[in-house]
C-alpha cells in the first residue's frame, strides 16, 4: 500500500504525448501524474499502461518542452475526477477544466470519476418523452425523445451548426415550458475552429438558460479533445441525476474526438483497426454515448446530439458507422438536397429514430401520427426510385402514376423538408404533411 | 474446489488484462485480483507469471494488489429459478445489484443475495425408499410456465426427502448411503454439458416471422445468423423472435449493445404474454445483458454464461432458443484481449483461433438425447453488425461456414421500411428440406409448391425490374405488369411484416392463408389475360 505521492525524474522515452518511466513503485491505473517540465510550469498526465516498473503516461496538453534529464513526474495516487458543483452553470471551461470565461474556479461539492460507471440496464427507464425540435423531418419522421443519443450525421460544408443551433433552441423550450427545474445545456466543442466557435458561442449567449460549455479548439492540445466530452457527460449526469435536470448534450465534432484517439493509439504503437483507427473505438464510444439515459424514480434526462462530419461523405467509414451501431438512429444530412437549396438538408429515407415508435401517437402527439410517418416514407421512397428511371427515359415516356410519385417527392422535399429557418410545431407539421399526402390522395386511412 | 487458496500479487496492467506473479494457475482458473476483488480468468500462462483478463474495469488498480487463485474456473449456477431473471455477462442478478449499489454499476461489487431470491417450492415425487437412477427426477418446481424438475446427479435409495422451500445450500433428497441430492450446482461456462447423443432429425422452429418460416424455415437444434449494417432492424428483428417463437424457453443475450433498448425490451416483456401458452412472456425467459460500455471481458464471457444456461433447460428436456445481439461485439471484446496480449493478428485484426472459437460455440446448439434420455433442443439465433454493412468481414464469414441458416438484412429494404428487411435472393436456409414436411403434414400439402411459386415470381420481377428501369412499367407486356402488380403485393402485403401492431406474430396457418390468397388472385388474373381480356379492366375491378 502507497501513502502519499510519488515523484520521480526517471524518463526512459517520450514520443510525441506518451512518455515512458522507469522504477516506478506500485502504480496505478488511470491514475493522475503531475509533470514538472525543465522550466518549471506544469502539466497533468494519466497512466495508461504498467509492465512491473515501467509506466506508460499520457501527458494531457502540450508535450513541447519536455526532456529525459530535468523532468519530474509526480504521482498522485489519485484517478482523473471532475468538479461537481451547481456553480458549472453558465460557465466556460476548457478542455481540462480550468475556466476560461476570466472567472475564478469554483469550489466543487463533489467528485466523480470522468469516466463515469455503465447504468444498470434494469435501472434505465424507458425513454419515450418527446422532445420537440422545431424541425420537420426530425419531429415528424424520426422523432427525438429524453434520453436518447441522435447524431447528426453531416459532411463538410453543410450546415450543420444552423441545425443543431436550431434544434437546441426550440427544444430547450419545448422543456421549460414544461413543469420542472428547467433544461440545461452542455456544450462540447471538440477540435473546433475559432469561427465555429464564435457562432456557437452566440447561440448560447442569445438563448437564455443555462449551459455549460467545454470548449477546446483546434489549436488546443490533442489529448484533451478526449476529455472534454468526458467532463461534459460527467457534468451532463450530475445535472440530471442529482438536481433533476432535463440536459441536452451537444458535443461537436465527434470525427475531431476519433482522430484524436487514433493519433494517441498511434503513439502507443497499438495494433492499428480499420483506417488506421484503433480496434476498442467502439467501446470508446459507447463509453460516451451510452451515457445518454434516464433513471427510474429519478426527474432528469441526459439527451446527447453528437455531430459527426462524415470524412468523403461516406456514411460507411469506421466513425458514423460505429456511431450508428451505438446510437438510437441518426440523422442524416445530405449534400445533394443543400445544393438544391432545401433547409435542413435532411435526407430522411437513410435517418431513423429507434426510439421514436413509444415517443408518437395517440396520447402523446397524435394519433395519425405513426400513419402519416409510414405514408410519407413509403412514397417518397418510390418517388425517388423513379427519379433514376426519369434520368433514362424522361418524364414524358412515364406513366401517369409514376409522374404523380415524381411530384410527389418533390413536394414532399419542398414542403416538408424545407423549411427554413420558420420553427414548426408538431401539430404543423402533421398538418402539412397530412394535406399533402391528401393533395396526391396516398393517405388511405 | 482444491482447497488451498494461493496468494499473489499484480505485476503489470494492460487495457482489460493484468499480469499477475502467482504460481501454479491453470489456464482459464478464475482469479480475483485486487483490494475490490474483482473477477478474472486466466488467459495466458508464463513461467514465471500468467496473465488475466479482467471482467470489470481496471481503472485504479494497482501494481502490488493481491491476486487470488479460486482453484476453480468460471462457473454458472444452475437450479431452479433462472426464469425471468435478468443477468450481467456473469451471471450477477440486475435486480439485486440494482436495489442494493443503486443505479450505476461499481467494479468489484458482488451482489450478497443469491439470484433465487424468490421462494421457490420443492415437491418431492418420490419418497424414502424409493430408488433413483441417474438422470430421474426426485420431485420438481413450479416455474414460470414450467414445472422444473430436480434431477438426481447419483443413483441410490432415498433416505430422506422433503416438500418446501428451496435452498441453495441444503439438499432436497439424502441417499441411504448419505449422499444429498442437491437442487443446484455450478458449472464452467466454456465446457459444453455433456448429453447422450446428438440427433439429426429436424422439427421446424415456428417464428411467427412470414418471410423466415414460409421463406428460409427455422429447424429446433439448428442456427442461424443475420447480419446487417446499422438501421437494417437487427435488434428489432431478434426481439420480435424472442416474443413469438415456438420455444419453451427463450435465453436472450445483450452483447455489447445498447442500454435503452434493453430497457425497452425488459419493458415490453413484463407486459407482453406468450402467444404460445398465454402467460407472461418474462416467465419463460432469461435475460443475459452485457450492455456496450459495461467490461469488455464480461461481454466475451456473456454469449458463454448464457448457452450454458440454455443447455442446462435442453438437459431439462425443453425446446431451448439463444438469441444473441450481437456476435460482432464478442468478436469485438475478442480482439481487444487479443490485443492486449499482444498476439499475432489474423484478418482485421482478429485473432487467427476466431473462427475456430465461433465454430465451436456453434457446435453447441442441436436437439440431443439427454443423458436420462430425455430430448431436447437448442437453437441459436445470432445477429452480427458488420462494419459498414460489408459481409466480407471475417465474422460474417466465419459464421458463414458453420451456420444452417442465413438472413441477409438488407441496408435498401430498410431505407424503404421494408421490415423485416430480409433479402430474398441472397439469404438461404439449409433446413428447407427437413422442415418442409413438417410443414406439408401439419399446415397444408401445398405448403412448399406455394414457396417455390412465390420464389419464381419474386425471382422474375427483379429480373423484369431491369427491364423497367430502361423503358419504365408502361413498356411491358400485360402478363408482366400483372406479374409485377403481383410481387408489389407479395412484397408489402407478405413479406413486410410491422413488429408493432398485431401482425408481429403470424400462425403458419395465417402465413398460408395470406400467401394462397394473393396467389390464387393472381392465377384468377393470368387466366383472364390469357382469355384476351384488357389488364386495366381486371386491376380495376379487384381494386
Amino acid at each position: 500500500m502507497r501513502l502519499g505521492q510519488h515523484s520521480y525524474s526517471t524518463i526512459l522515452s517520450i514520443q510525441g504525448p506518451l512518455l515512458f518511466l522507469d522504477r516506478v513503485i506500485e502504480a496505478r491505473m488511470s491514475e493522475v501524474v503531475r509533470i514538472i517540465f525543465p522550466d518549471g510550469h506544469e502539466a497533468e498526465g494519466e497512466v495508461l499502461k504498467i509492465e512491473g516498473d515501467v509506466v506508460l503516461v499520457q501527458v494531457i496538453g502540450e508535450s513541447r518542452g519536455l526532456d529525459a534529464d530535468h523532468t519530474r513526474v509526480t504521482f498522485t495516487d489519485a484517478i482523473k475526477q471532475a468538479p461537481l458543483s451547481l456553480s458549472t452553470l453558465n460557465r466556460v471551461f476548457d478542455g481540462s477544466f480550468r475556466p476560461i470565461d476570466g472567472r475564478p474556479m469554483f469550489i466543487p461539492d463533489g467528485w466523480a470519476p470522468v469516466s463515469g460507471l455503465p447504468l444498470n440496464p434494469v435501472a434505465r427507464l424507458r425513454p419515450q418523452d418527446l422532445i420537440e425540435t422545431g424541425v420537420s423531418a426530425i419531429d415528424g419522421l424520426n422523432t427525438l425523445v429524453k434520453g436518447q443519443k441522435l447524431p447528426i450525421f453531416s459532411c463538410a460544408g453543410l450546415p450543420s451548426r444552423e441545425i443543431a443551433a436550431g434544434i437546441l433552441e426550440h427544444a430547450r423550450a419545448g422543456i421549460t415550458d414544461s413543469s420542472g427545474p428547467g433544461s440545461v445545456v452542455v456544450f462540447v466543442a471538440v477540435g473546433l475552429t475559432y469561427h465555429e466557435h464564435a457562432f456557437y458561442r452566440q447561440v448560447l449567449e442569445r438563448m437564455r438558460g443555462d449551459s455549460v460549455a467545454f470548449i477546446n479548439l483546434a489549436s488546443d492540445p490533442v489529448v484533451e479533445r478526449l476529455l472534454a466530452p468526458r467532463f461534459g457527460l460527467t457534468v451532463a449526469e450530475y445535472l440530471a441525476f442529482e438536481h433533476g435536470r432535463d440536459v441536452l448534450v451537444l458535443v461537436t465534432d465527434m470525427t475531431n474526438y476519433c482522430d484524436a484517439l487514433r493519433e494517441v493509439s498511434a503513439a502507443r504503437e497499438e495494433l492499428p483497426g480499420r483506417r488506421g483507427y484503433p480496434g476498442y473505438m467502439y467501446s470508446d464510444l459507447a463509453s460516451l454515448y451510452e451515457r445518454a439515459g434516464r433513471i427510474k424514480g429519478a426527474p432528469g434526462s441526459v439527451t446527447l446530439l453528437p455531430i459527426v462530419t462524415m470524412p468523403e461523405d461516406d456514411i460507411t467509414h469506421p466513425i458514423p458507422d460505429l456511431t450508428g451501431y451505438i446510437t438510437e438512429g441518426q440523422i442524416v444530412l445530405s449534400r445533394e438536397l443543400h445544393q438544391r437549396g432545401i433547409f435542413p438538408p435532411v435526407d430522411v429515407l437513410p435517418s431513423l429514430s429507434r426510439l421514436m415508435q413509444r415517443g408518437i401517437g395517440a396520447g402523446r402527439t397524435r394519433e395519425d401520427h405513426r400513419a402519416i410517418a409510414n405514408a410519407l416514407y413509403m412514397n417518397y421512397a418510390t418517388g425517388r426510385d423513379l427519379r433514376r428511371l426519369e434520368a433514362i427515359v424522361g418524364r414524358e415516356g412515364m406513366s401517369d402514376a409514376d409522374r404523380k410519385m415524381l411530384d410527389f417527392a418533390d413536394g414532399f422535399e419542398h414542403e416538408i423538408v424545407h423549411q427554413g429557418t420558420v420553427r414548426r410545431s408538431i401539430g404543423e407539421t402533421l398538418d402539412a404533411s397530412r394535406g399533402l399526402l391528401e393533395r396526391f390522395g396516398l393517405l388511405t386511412s | 474446489m482444491n482447497g488451498h487458496i494461493i496468494n499473489g500479487r499484480i505485476t503489470g496492467i494492460s487495457g482489460p488484462t493484468v499480469s499477475v506473479e502467482l504460481p501454479g494457475l491453470k489456464l482459464y482458473e478464475r482469479v480475483t485480483v485486487g483490494r475490490a476483488c474483482m473477477m478474472g480468468e486466466v488467459v495466458r500462462v508464463e513461467k514465471s507469471r500468467a496473465i488475466v483478463q479482467i471482467y470489470e474495469s481496471t481503472r485504479g488498480l494497482s501494481i502490488g494488489e493481491p491476486a487470488v487463485a479460486t482453484g476453480t474456473q468460471l462457473t454458472v449456477r444452475l437450479g431452479p429459478g433462472l426464469l425471468g431473471q435478468m443477468f450481467d455477462g456473469l451471471q450477477r442478478p440486475l435486480e439485486s445489484l440494482y436495489t442494493e449499489h443503486g443505479p450505476f454499476i461499481q467494479a468489484g461489487r458482488e451482489s450478497s443475495r443469491s439470484w433465487n431470491a424468490r421462494p421457490l417450492h420443492f415437491i418431492p415425487a418420490k419418497k424414502p425408499g424409493d430408488s433413483v437412477r441417474i438422470g430421474e427426477a426426485v420431485g420438481y418446481v413450479e416455474e414460470g410456465t414450467i414445472q422444473h424438475h430436480v434431477l438426481a446427479d447419483q443413483a441410490g435409495v432415498i433416505a430422506g426427502i422433503r416438500e418446501g422451500e428451496l435452498d441453495a445450500q441444503s439438499p432436497v433428497a439424502s441417499l441411504s448411503d448419505g449422499r444429498p441430492i442437491l437442487a443446484f450446482h455450478d458449472w464452467p461456462v466454456r465446457l459444453p454439458r455433456p448429453y447422450r447423443r446428438k440427433l439429426t432429425h429436424f422439427e421446424p422452429l415456428v417464428t411467427g416471422q412470414r418471410s423466415v418460416d414460409f421463406l428460409f424455415p427455422l429447424a429446433r437444434g439448428g442456427s442461424a445468423i443475420f447480419p446487417g449494417g446499422f438501421g437494417t432492424g437487427k435488434t428489432i428483428l431478434e426481439q420480435t423472435i424472442a416474443k413469438f417463437a415456438q420455444a419453451d424457453i427463450v435465453v436472450y443475450v445483450g452483447c455489447g449493445e445498447r442500454g435503452n433498448e434493453m430497457a425497452e425490451m425488459l419493458d415490453d416483456f413484463t407486459h407482453l404474454e406468450d402467444p404460445w401458452t398465454k402467460r407472461p412472456l418474462m416467465s419463460r425467459t432469461i435475460v443475459a445483458v452485457n450492455t456496450s460500455n459495461m467490461p469488455v471481458a464480461a461481454r466475451e464471457a456473456s454469449i458463454y454464461t448464457a448457452v450454458t444456461m440454455a443447455e442446462y433447460y435442453r438437459d431439462l428436456g425443453y425446446n431451448v432458443l439463444l438469441l444473441a445481439d450481437s456476435l460482432s461485439r464478442w468478436a469485438e471484446a475478442l480482439r481487444e484481449i487479443s490485443s492486449a496480449l499482444e498476439e499475432m493478428p489474423g484478418e482485421e485484426g482478429y485473432p487467427t483461433y476466431l473462427s475456430s472459437r465461433i465454430a465451436s460455440f456453434f457446435a453447441r446448439a442441436g436437439t440431443v438425447e439427454t443423458l436420462d434420455g430425455r430430448t431436447g433442443s437448442l437453437t441459436m439465433i445470432l445477429s452480427i453488425s458488420p462494419p459498414g454493412g460489408d459481409f466480407t468481414e471475417p465474422v460474417t464469414q466465419a459464421c458463414l461456414r458453420t451456420t444452417g441458416s442465413f438472413f441477409m438484412l438488407d441496408t435498401d429494404l430498410a431505407h424503404r421500411r421494408h421490415f423485416p428487411a430480409i433479402n430474398w435472393f441472397q439469404s438461404f436456409s439449409l433446413y428447407e428440406r427437413d422442415v418442409s414436411a413438417h410443414f406439408e403434414e401439419r399446415v397444408s400439402k401445398e405448403w412448399s409448391a406455394l414457396r417455390q411459386q412465390t420464389r419464381t415470381l419474386l425471382q422474375r420481377e427483379a429480373s423484369l425490374r431491369e427491364v423497367v428501369e430502361i423503358v419504365g412499367t408502361e413498356g411491358l407486356q400485360d402478363a408482366d405488369r400483372l406479374l409485377m402488380k403481383t410481387t408489389e403485393e407479395i412484397r408489402r402485403n407478405f413479406l413486410m411484416q410491422s413488429a408493432y401492431t398485431d401482425d408481429a406474430f403470424s400462425s403458419p396457418q395465417q402465413t398460408l392463408e395470406r400467401i394462397r390468397r394473393i396467389l390464387t388472385r393472381h392465377a384468377a388474373a393470368s387466366g383472364r389475360l390469357e382469355k384476351g381480356e384488357l389488364l386495366d379492366t381486371i386491376l380495376k375491378e379487384s381494386a
